[in-house]
C-alpha cells in the first residue's frame, strides 16, 4: 500500500492550495475528492446540455503572492485581471456603476463623498490587511510570536492617529446601514456598497456588530475588495491549481469519498493515521489535512469520542446555516437589461436597503424571501467554453433563501423560488423568459447535499465577529492543527476562510511545513 | 386544583419519605437541597451523628440527581465524559467518578451504576442535564433520562446496617463486597441495593419506586427498632464524611461550570483524586490538560490535618512557621471529632509548601469575647476513620 506523508480531504480550491504547497516541498502528497472533478464549490459541472457553472462565479481577492508561489500563470491563472465594475440595477435603467474607486450614476454629493469614503474605508481595512497569509496568535499564548502578532495588530492600530482608530473602532462595529446612511443619499449605492459586508452570511443591513467588519476584512484583500472574472472564469483558477498540484507530484484521486478519519488509540493518546473511503479503503498517512467543513471534519469525519466536550460543543454551535441560493440560466442569446450597454459586471438587484433587510426577515423566519435581492455574473462573457457558440450563462447568488425552510424544501417550494428570482430578473432584463432554454435553482440544502458543505454555506461557517480571526473556527483549532494529533484543517472554516482566496490553504501548509 | 397556589411551581418538592421525615424532624430543622425540602437535622446533630457511627442511621438521597443512560454507546459517551476508564466497571458494580472541564477542572463527582452492558445510572450533587446533553452529542445510540423524581433512595449507613437489612429478611446482603449492587423482589416489585455511602463506614443505598417508599420505610423501621436506627440530616452527614475524608462540593471544590474566577475551580490532583484520572484510556474530554497538570504537579494539594487542641479551624487560613507570616492554604472544612477524638480538618495547601512545616491561626469565641491561636498541624496520608467492617464481606452482623 501507498504510503503518504500527508492526505488532503477534499480538493476544493484550499485543499489544492495547500497540496500545490506541501508537495512543492518534498512531501507526498494524496488528494481524495468525493466528487467527479476538482474545485469543491468552485467546480464547474454542466446543469444543461452544453451549459457549465459553478457556485462561486467570480474572485475577488484571490493571494497574488500564493499565484506567484505556485506559478498559476504557467497554468492558465492570472489575479491580476482587470477588475469587473459592480453595477447596482435600477428600474429605470438608471444604474449605480462602481469601478474601484469610480462612481458613475449617483449625484454629485455622493460622488464626493464616496471618495471620502473609500479612503477611510481602505484606511482601516489596511489594519487587518496582514493577517490574511498568516496564522493567527493564541489568545493567552506566551509564545513570542503570538505575542507579536498581537503587539503589530495593536501597533497598526495605534498609527493610524488618535481620531482614525476611534473612528476605525466606532465603524468595524456598526451595522452596514448606519454607515451608509452616514455617507450616502442614493438608495442603490447604499444597498450595492453594503453587498459585500453581507453576501453569504446570515446578515441584512440592520444587523449588529459583523456586516461592517466583514466588509472591511474583504477590503483589506489584496484586490481590496474589488471583485474579478479572469480569463478562464473560477474554471481558470481551479484547472490552474489542479495543474500545479499535479505539477508539483499531488497524486488527485476522484469519486474518493471519505468515510472517516483514521484514529489510533494508545496510552500515549491519539493521533490521525489516514483515512477510510466510503467503500472501506484505507489509506494511511502521517498526517491527514482536512479542507472539509469543521462540523462535518469533527463530528463526522473524526467521531466526537476522540475530542474532548467543551471543544466539541463549540464546533455543534458554530454558525453554519447559508442563505444563499444559486440560479442558473442557460440562454439563447446575450441577454439585454435596460439601460445597460453589456451585462460585463456584477449586476447586483438590491434597490435599497430596505429591499434586502425584508428578504432578510422573511428568511430568517424559515420563509422564501417574497423579493429576493441577487447578484448576476454572466460566466459566458469571459470562458465562452461554458456555453456553446453565442449562447450564455446566467448565474445569480440569490439572497437570502433559508437552509431550513418551513415545511421542508420540496420541488414545488423550489419550483415557485426559482420563478420568483426570474420575474425580479426580468423586472430589469424583460426579454429574459423567452431566452431561457435552461435552469437550475439550488437551494442551500441543495447545495449542501451536493457539495457535502454543512448548512450548504460557502465560507463553511459564518463570517461574524466571533467566527473570524483567531476565532476561526474556534480556539484550539484556529491555527490549522487541531486538538487530535496529526489532523489539521485547511478549509474555509478557517482563518482567513471563505471566498476564493486560498489563504486557509497556504497558512495550513506553512504551519504544517513549520 | 382546587386552591389556586400562586407559589405552587416555587414550593419545595416533597422526598417520597417525607411523611415518615416529618414525623421525626421533631426541630422542624429544614433546608432545601435541588429543590427538595431536606433536613438539616431531626432531634440533634450530634446524636444523628453518634446514630451513624454507632447503631445506625438513614439519610433522604432521593434529591440527590440520578440519570439513567443507555444504549449501545452509553459506555463510549461515559467513558469519554469521565476520567475513570468505564469499561472496567463491571455489570452490577459502582464506581466513583469525576468529570472535567477541557481544561481539567473538575465539574462535579458522582458514582456510575453500571446496570447491564448497555445501560448505566449516573447519580451527583449538582444537575447535571445539560453537561450530559452535551457529552451525549454526536453519539448516535445513547439515550439520557433525568431519574431523579422516579426513583427514591434512602441510605443506610453504620455498624448495625448489615444487621438490619438482615433483620428485613433480605437474602444476599451478606455476600454484597463494597460496590456491589443487588436487585432483590421486594413486594412483587424489586429493591435495588448498593454496597455504597458517604460515612466511610459500613453502609448501603437502597434505590426503590417512589410508590413502594413509604413501605420500604417502616419495614426497615420495623426492623431497625432494636438496632438503634435514626434519621440523620445533612448536618451529621457532613460529619461523618468529613472524618472519610470526603470531598464536598462548595466547601472542597467550587463545581468548574460555576466558576467565574480564573482556577477557583480545581482540578483531580488537587483534590488528591489523581487515582481516578486513568490516562491508560487514550482519550476523555481533560485528557491532554490534566496530562500537563500531572507533569506540572498540582498548585494546591487537599491535606488531611490532625491539629493540636481542640478548637476546629473552620475558614482558617495555614501557614508555613509560627509567626505566620507566609501564607500557604486554606482550611475547607474542619471539626473536632468525637469518633477518632481529634481535631480534623482538610485544608487546600500549595504543594510545594508540604514538605515543611504546617502551622493554623484558629479564631474562636467565647462568651463574646474573640480569641485567636496558632497552632502545629499534622498531615494525615489516610481517612481519619476507616473501620475495617466498611471493607469487610460478609460485614459483622452485631
Amino acid at each position: 500500500m501507498d504510503r503518504y506523508d500527508a492526505i488532503i480531504i477534499g480538493a476544493g480550491h484550499n485543499g489544492l492550495v495547500c497540496a500545490a504547497y506541501l508537495a512543492k516541498n518534498g512531501q507526498r502528497v494524496l488528494v481524495l475528492e468525493a466528487a467527479a472533478t476538482a474545485g469543491g464549490l468552485g467546480a464547474s459541472r454542466e446543469f444543461h446540455p452544453g451549459f457549465r457553472a459553478s457556485i462561486a462565479h467570480s474572485v475577488s481577492h484571490f493571494s497574488q503572492a500564493i499565484a506567484d508561489d505556485l506559478q498559476l500563470a504557467s497554468f492558465g491563472f492570472d489575479p491580476a485581471s482587470d477588475p469587473i465594475p459592480t453595477i447596482g440595477l435600477g428600474l429605470d435603467g438608471n444604474h449605480i456603476v462602481i469601478d474601484g474607486t469610480k462612481l458613475l450614476g449617483a449625484g454629485s454629493d455622493d460622488v464626493a463623498a464616496y471618495g471620502r469614503y473609500c479612503k477611510s474605508m481602505h484606511r482601516f481595512a489596511d489594519v487587518l490587511k496582514p493577517f490574511w497569509l498568516k496564522t493567527m496568535p493564541r489568545i493567552g499564548s506566551a509564545n513570542f510570536a503570538d505575542l507579536a502578532a498581537f503587539g503589530n495588530i495593536g501597533l497598526k492600530l495605534r498609527r493610524l492617529g488618535r481620531k482614525d482608530m476611534q473612528e476605525f473602532l466606532r465603524v468595524a462595529s456598526l451595522p452596514a446601514r448606519d454607515l451608509m446612511d452616514e455617507n450616502f443619499e442614493n438608495e442603490i449605492l447604499k444597498a450595492t456598497l453594503s453587498w459585500d459586508g453581507l453576501l453569504g452570511a446570515k446578515m441584512a443591513p440592520r444587523s449588529p456588530n459583523s456586516a461592517v467588519l466583514a466588509l472591511l476584512y474583504r477590503l483589506s484583500g489584496e484586490a481590496r475588495g474589488a471583485h474579478a472574472i479572469a480569463a478562464g472564469g473560477v474554471n481558470a483558477l481551479i484547472s490552474s491549481l489542479r495543474g500545479a498540484a499535479e505539477a508539483a507530484g499531488v497524486r488527485l484521486r476522484y469519486n474518493a469519498d471519505v468515510a472517516r478519519i483514521l484514529i489510533s488509540e494508545s496510552g500515549d493518546g491519539l493521533s490521525a493515521t489516514g483515512v477510510e473511503l466510503r467503500n472501506g479503503e484505507r489509506v494511511e498517512a502521517d498526517r491527514v489535512i482536512s479542507s472539509a467543513d469543521p462540523k462535518t471534519t469533527f463530528v463526522n469525519l473524526v467521531g466526537v469520542q476522540y475530542l474532548d466536550i467543551g471543544f466539541t460543543n463549540r464546533i455543534r454551535r458554530l454558525r453554519c446555516d447559508g442563505y444563499v441560493a444559486k440560479l442558473h440560466l442557460a440562454l439563447s442569446e446575450l441577454p439585454l437589461f435596460d439601460g445597460l450597454q453589456q451585462p460585463d459586471g456584477r449586476l447586483i438587484i438590491a434597490p435599497d436597503m430596505d429591499a434586502i433587510e425584508f428578504a432578510f426577515d422573511d428568511a430568517k423566519y424559515g420563509e422564501s424571501p417574497k423579493n429576493p435581492v441577487m447578484e448576476i455574473v454572466l460566466p459566458s462573457l469571459h470562458d465562452p467554453s461554458v456555453a456553446p457558440d453565442g449562447q450564455h450563462v446566467l448565474s445569480a447568488h440569490v439572497m437570502y433563501v433559508p437552509l431550513k425552510l418551513q415545511g421542508g424544501w420540496t420541488d414545488a417550494a423550489r419550483d415557485q423560488m426559482c420563478e420568483r428570482t426570474i420575474d425580479i430578473i426580468a423586472r430589469y432584463a424583460p426579454r429574459i423568459r423567452e431566452q431561457i432554454t435552461g435552469q437550475e435553482f439550488l437551494t442551500p440544502a441543495d447545495i449542501e447535499r451536493q457539495y457535502r458543505v454543512t448548512g450548504g454555506h460557502w465560507h463553511h461557517t459564518e463570517f461574524a465577529v466571533d467566527q473570524m480571526l483567531m476565532m476561526r473556527p474556534t480556539y484550539g483549532a484556529a491555527q490549522y492543527q487541531t486538538p487530535v494529533p496529526g489532523l489539521f484543517l485547511c478549509g474555509a472554516g478557517s482563518h482567513p476562510g471563505g471566498d476564493l482566496v486560498g489563504g486557509a490553504g497556504h497558512n495550513a501548509a506553512q504551519v504544517i511545513l513549520g | 386544583m382546587n386552591s389556586a397556589d400562586p407559589y405552587a411551581g416555587e414550593r419545595l418538592k416533597l422526598s417520597p419519605f417525607h411523611p415518615r421525615q416529618r414525623e421525626l424532624n421533631i426541630r422542624d430543622a429544614w433546608s432545601a437541597w435541588n429543590g427538595y425540602k431536606f433536613a438539616d437535622y431531626y432531634y440533634d446533630a450530634e446524636y444523628e451523628y453518634f446514630c451513624v457511627r454507632n447503631t445506625c442511621g438513614t439519610y433522604d438521597i432521593c434529591p440527590m440527581q440520578k440519570y439513567e443512560i443507555r444504549g449501545n454507546d452509553a459506555e463510549a459517551m461515559l467513558n469519554r465524559m469521565v476520567t475513570r476508564d468505564v469499561k472496567k466497571i463491571k455489570v452490577n458494580r459502582v464506581a466513583y467518578c469525576v468529570w472535567c472541564t477541557d481544561e481539567g477542572r473538575m465539574i462535579d463527582d458522582g458514582t456510575i451504576f453500571r446496570l447491564a452492558n448497555d445501560r448505566f445510572m449516573l447519580t451527583c450533587g449538582s444537575p447535571c442535564n445539560a453537561w450530559l446533553e452535551k457529552s451525549a452529542f454526536g453519539f448516535d445510540e445513547v439515550q439520557v433520562a433525568d431519574i431523579t423524581d422516579r426513583l427514591a433512595a434512602l441510605s443506610l449507613q453504620g455498624p448495625t446496617s448489615f444487621a438490619v437489612l438482615q433483620a428485613m429478611g433480605l437474602a444476599g446482603t451478606e455476600s454484597a463486597k463494597p460496590f456491589d449492587i443487588l436487585t432483590l423482589p421486594f413486594h412483587d416489585d424489586t429493591l435495588m441495593v448498593s454496597r455504597t455511602g458517604f460515612t466511610g463506614d459500613l453502609g448501603y443505598e437502597l434505590w426503590i419506586k417512589p410508590d413502594l417508599a413509604l413501605r420500604l420505610w417502616d419495614e426497615l423501621y420495623a426492623a431497625g427498632g432494636d438496632y438503634g436506627i435514626q434519621p440523620y440530616g445533612e448536618a451529621a452527614t457532613n460529619m461523618a464524611r468529613l472524618e472519610a475524608a470526603f470531598i464536598m462540593p462548595a466547601m472542597e471544590f467550587n463545581e468548574a461550570l460555576r466558576t467565574v474566577n480564573f482556577e477557583h475551580d480545581q482540578t483531580p490532583f488537587e483534590l488528591n483524586l489523581g487515582w481516578l484520572v486513568d490516562f491508560k484510556k487514550p482519550h476523555f474530554s481533560g485528557r491532554r490538560a490534566l496530562l500537563e497538570e500531572k507533569r506540572r504537579g498540582p498548585k494546591y494539594t487537599l491535606t488531611k490535618l490532625d491539629i493540636e487542641g481542640n478548637k476546629p479551624a473552620d475558614g482558617s487560613y495555614i501557614y508555613s512557621n509560627r509567626r505566620c507570616t507566609q501564607e500557604v492554604g486554606y482550611v475547607t472544612s474542619a471539626m473536632w471529632s468525637p469518633a477518632v477524638k481529634a481535631n480534623i480538618a482538610l485544608a487546600m495547601i500549595e504543594t510545594k509548601y508540604l514538605q515543611g512545616e504546617l502551622w493554623v491561626e484558629i479564631y474562636y469565641e467565647k462568651e463574646l469575647r474573640q480569641y485567636s491561636r496558632v497552632v502545629k498541624c499534622t498531615q494525615k496520608q489516610k481517612p481519619f476513620w476507616t473501620p475495617a467492617r466498611a471493607r469487610a464481606t460478609p460485614p459483622p452482623n452485631y
